[in-house]
């Protein structure tokens, strides 16, 4: 065998075995180094440094950062995290980047506010959020919504929920239904056609996959609390025309003239228990609903998002 | 006299194109079209932001690199090989042979530039599956990055005319990065005293104001860009450039060609 | 009208870290070129040869003084158009062809298109680069380089040409193909100025040369008054090995070579040489006047004005 040849063969078994080995010491690197890219992200935490680096090109730092944002959320909710410390950071940098990336504010508005596992749990910082952009994007009606969206939903503030949805309503081209919002928060800010309303059109209009989830489970939930209001109703109202209580939930229907075999939008039916109560069979399938739940149920603090409506 | 500087610019835009300059399209193709097809699938709802931010800012960094790698050694390269002494033996005079090639090189980024506009707005069709009105907007930032161009090459031609190939680099570098932060050097100025303010405001007004220049960021959301601030970046710019150009033609006529 | 007149220039240049050293590089140089000559400007390296070249070409400034050339001020750039530059050791753009060079210098000297284009294959053809003409730069050799570099020289037919070392890494065939071109450019009507350490080749071409050293002037005049003027000796060459005394007398300088003798004596004494070796009966083969040669008069000249340094210097 010529020299040569033997210098190619040894030259390209280096090559194929570094690169096998580079790949697999990646691997390891990974496993060993905490969490990576996201504390690395927020090492330059101040917006106003991570601005001047990026000389000029604000605008692709911001879908940068909103890229690291989505990112971010999606892996602590799939390994169940419960918190997101650096949510409420990664979403500033992003809007001080590019105060018009629009998608931020309202994934700040559906998971800054809510408390753990299902989001940040602040609320304020979110509202600071919402009226920075509010402030930058004067002409856009859809931040009123994400500032509306987070006094209903969280803060429970109906009076001020109505009173943004119908300053909303205000701008310019602004969808028609926010004045119809600001109308039936004012009045019927407990019911469930408002949240249904609500957290449809977030279904709606949202684009980004985490939002349109968390909308959906919402809207599920809804039907079952009132799915569960429904019923409940129906027991009081049997209890007061027979004086008793029904024996079972097909006695129910019959006597109140309501579909029979109702169940929950996973077709689980639902239960009646011999005190009266109306159960949902599979709580922890409906993370947001206030009703029908078992007495002592506590939550197991997973969010357990559905892969399919 | 006119004819000897567009010979003399043609023969620099030859030696860009020979020298494979043209071939970093190649490298930005695949940037964008790589970016074009993965942004679809990491992060909706901000595609044209991507394709449009990242597409500009491409054409910005790789032209700026290309002006100043070719620009330093436009002057000094030919200097330091002697090609310069059989041109200038002929009736050439030394401040045409600096704008020929000011022209030449300035041709080289047009064309770069046009190229890959026309890549950028595939990507965006690609993204968006058709153009809207407010996409002409584009063709502004485009603009604006050509007259950023123009300042640069006049930099590094100046540099070029008396320092050395990697000093000049060095230099015309720092006046991108410094000149990117143009607004806040000129804030800075206001907040210093006396010695410190006069050279910070010095500075602050020598130091090209790419800021201004910069509407990349406008222009991904569909904004449009007042006619004034056109008419005064157009007109900046070409002051720039003569001012960058005078001092390079002043330099070179009274140097000696060792 | 003098084709060049070198009125008193002169380069000094400042050297050192903060450049406060003065360094002469060319002390005032007066020097006149006439029309139709080939003139040599002689003098070893570092001499101020280059300096003075760059400085007519306008590429060097001077410290002081002026030239002028076919009658104008060197800096006027009309100048340019009737004279040709062929640098030493020149570099091309070498992602050029040597037609596209051409072509491209043809253009920067104002050449219109058609003349250009005629010119352009002349020239290639006269240097003997036609069959190269569409190869890059890059790959000419050096002896080829050279050529091309003559090739522009001479592409816009200028009056004047100035070579600076135009023999400088040619082989012998090179050289004799440049010493025949520059005999041409005479015979055309040409005024040509070169440089040169290389005094054979000086010696074949040049009518007039100028010898330089360490930036000054040491001697301006014809080849053959410069060669003849120094002390004329003759070579008597005779039969047998016999050295007559009388020969010795004269204080000749006799060597024996295989059966012949060769004498070295003073012009004046040529006579009594002659009737030295009638006297003996020996057999006179050949007398021949001994020109000194160029080199002579160049060491002879740098020795001369070395001690003279010396001597100066010492007297500081």
């Amino acid at each position: 065998m010529k020299a040569s040849d033997r210098t190619t063969i040894v030259a390209s078994a280096a090559l194929l075995f570094s690169i096998t080995t580079c790949v697999l010491l990646l691997r390891h690197i990974d496993r060993v180094r905490p969490q990576g890219t996201m504390e690395d992200a927020l090492y330059i935490n101040s917006p106003t440094i991570v601005k001047r680096a990026s000389l000029g090109f604000n605008g692709l730092m911001a879908c940068i950062y909103w890229t690291r944002t989505v990112q971010y959320f999606g892996h602590h909710h799939f390994t169940h995290e419960r918190t997101y410390n650096e949510l409420a950071p990664l979403l500033e940098i992003t809007t001080a980047l590019d105060p018009q990336l629009l998608p931020a504010y309202q994934f700040g508005a559906s998971f800054l506010a809510p408390a753990p596992p299902f989001g940040a749990g602040q609320p304020a910082r979110a509202i600071e959020l919402m009226q920075y952009g509010i402030q930058h994007n004067p002409d856009n009606w859809q931040l009123y919504y994400n500032l509306g969206f987070v006094y209903y939903t969280e803060l429970k503030d109906y009076k001020k929920a109505s009173e943004i949805f119908a300053r909303g309503s205000q701008v310019p081209n602004a969808h028609p239904f926010m004045k119809v919002m600001a109308a039936q928060m004012a009045e019927h800010a407990g019911d469930f056609t408002t949240a249904r309303m609500l957290w449809t059109t977030t279904y709606q209009t949202a684009r980004e996959g985490n939002i349109r989830q968390n909308a959906l489970e919402h809207l599920r939930d809804i039907q079952v609390d009132e799915d569960v209001s429904a019923l409940q109703g129906a027991v009081t109202r049997f209890g007061e025309r027979t004086g008793r209580l029904p024996t079972s939930m097909l006695e129910l229907t019959t006597a109140e003239h309501l579909p029979n075999g109702p169940a929950d939008p996973d077709g689980d039916p639902y239960r009646l228990t011999p005190e009266g109560r109306v159960l949902v069979e599979k709580p922890d399938n409906f993370p947001f609903i206030t009703k029908g739940l078992p007495p002592g149920y506590k939550r197991s603090g997973l969010p357990k998002f559905h892969v399919k409506g | 006299m006119n004819a000897r500087i567009v010979h003399i610019a043609s023969n620099t835009f030859r030696e860009a194109v020979r020298d494979r300059v043209l071939y970093n399209l190649i490298a930005f193709a695949l940037l964008l079209s790589g970016a074009a097809i993965l942004v679809g699938q990491i992060s909706i709802d901000i595609e044209r932001l991507v394709v449009v931010n990242l597409g500009l800012a491409a054409v910005s960094l790789f032209g700026v690199v290309i002006a100043i790698f070719i620009g330093i050694g436009l002057v000094s390269k030919e200097i330091e090989k002697r090609t310069l002494y059989t041109v200038l033996s002929r009736p050439v005079r030394r401040w045409e042979f600096i704008v020929g090639k000011f022209f030449g090189l300035a041709g080289t980024l047009v064309v770069n530039t046009f190229f890959m506009a026309i890549g950028v707005f595939g990507a965006l069709l690609y993204v968006d599956h058709k153009f809207a009105r407010p996409d002409a907007t584009i063709l502004v930032a485009l603009y604006f990055i050509v007259l950023e161009f123009l300042i640069i090459c006049s930099l590094a031609l100046l540099f070029s005319s008396f320092s050395s190939p990697l000093l000049s680099a060095v230099f015309a570098f720092s006046l991108f990065v410094i000149g990117s932060f143009a607004d806040d050097l000129r804030g800075f100025a206001g907040l210093t005293h006396g010695v410190t303010r006069w050279f910070t405001t010095g500075s602050a007004y020598l130091v090209p104001n790419f800021s201004a220049l910069n509407v990349i960021n406008a222009v991904a959301h569909q904004q449009h860009v007042a006619g004034q601030l056109i008419l005064q970046n157009t007109l900046y710019a070409v002051f720039y450039t003569v001012m960058a150009l005078s001092g390079a033609v002043l330099i070179f006529e009274r140097r000696n060609l060792k | 009208m003098a084709a060049i007149e070198i009125l008193g220039l002169e380069k000094t240049y400042m050297v050192g870290f903060w450049r406060k050293r003065p360094k002469r590089a060319l002390q005032p140089l007066h020097l006149t070129v006439e029309e139709g000559e080939i003139f040599g400007f002689l003098g070893p390296n570092g001499a101020g040869k280059t300096t003075t070249l760059k400085m007519l070409m306008g590429l060097v400034f001077p410290t002081a003084g002026s030239a002028r050339i076919l009658g104008r001020e060197w800096t006027d750039p009309e100048v340019k158009a009737q004279i040709g530059f062929l640098p030493e050791q020149p570099y091309f753009y070498d992602y050029l062809t040597a037609h596209e060079l051409l072509d491209y210098y043809g253009q920067l000297s104002g050449m219109p298109s058609k003349d250009r284009k005629r010119r352009v294959e002349e020239v290639l053809s006269r240097v003997g680069l036609t069959d190269v003409k569409g190869v890059q730069l890059r790959k000419f050799s050096k002896g080829m380089l050279q050529r091309a570099g003559i090739a522009q020289a001479i592409l816009h037919n200028p009056k004047l040409v100035f070579f600076d070392e135009p023999m400088s890494g040619l082989d012998p065939l090179g050289r004799r193909e440049v010493r025949d071109l520059m005999e041409q450019l005479k015979q055309e009507g040409k005024t040509v100025f070169f440089s040169t350490h290389i005094l054979s080749d000086a010696e074949a071409l040049c009518d007039r040369v100028a010898i330089i050293h360490k930036g000054e002037l040491r001697g301006v005049g014809a080849v053959e008054d410069l060669t003849s003027s120094v002390q004329g000796k003759v070579e008597v060459i005779w039969q047998g090995v016999q050295i007559p005394p009388s020969m010795k007398a004269l204080g000749a300088d006799c060597h024996v070579t295989g059966d012949t003798v060769r004498a070295v004596v003073a012009e004046n004494q040529q006579d009594a040489a002659i009737d030295a070796l009638r006297r003996e009966r020996i057999r006179l083969i050949a007398i021949t006047p001994l020109r000194t040669s160029l080199e002579a008069y160049f060491v002879e000249k740098l020795q001369h004005s070395q001690t003279a340094a010396t001597t100066v210097g010492s007297s500081k």
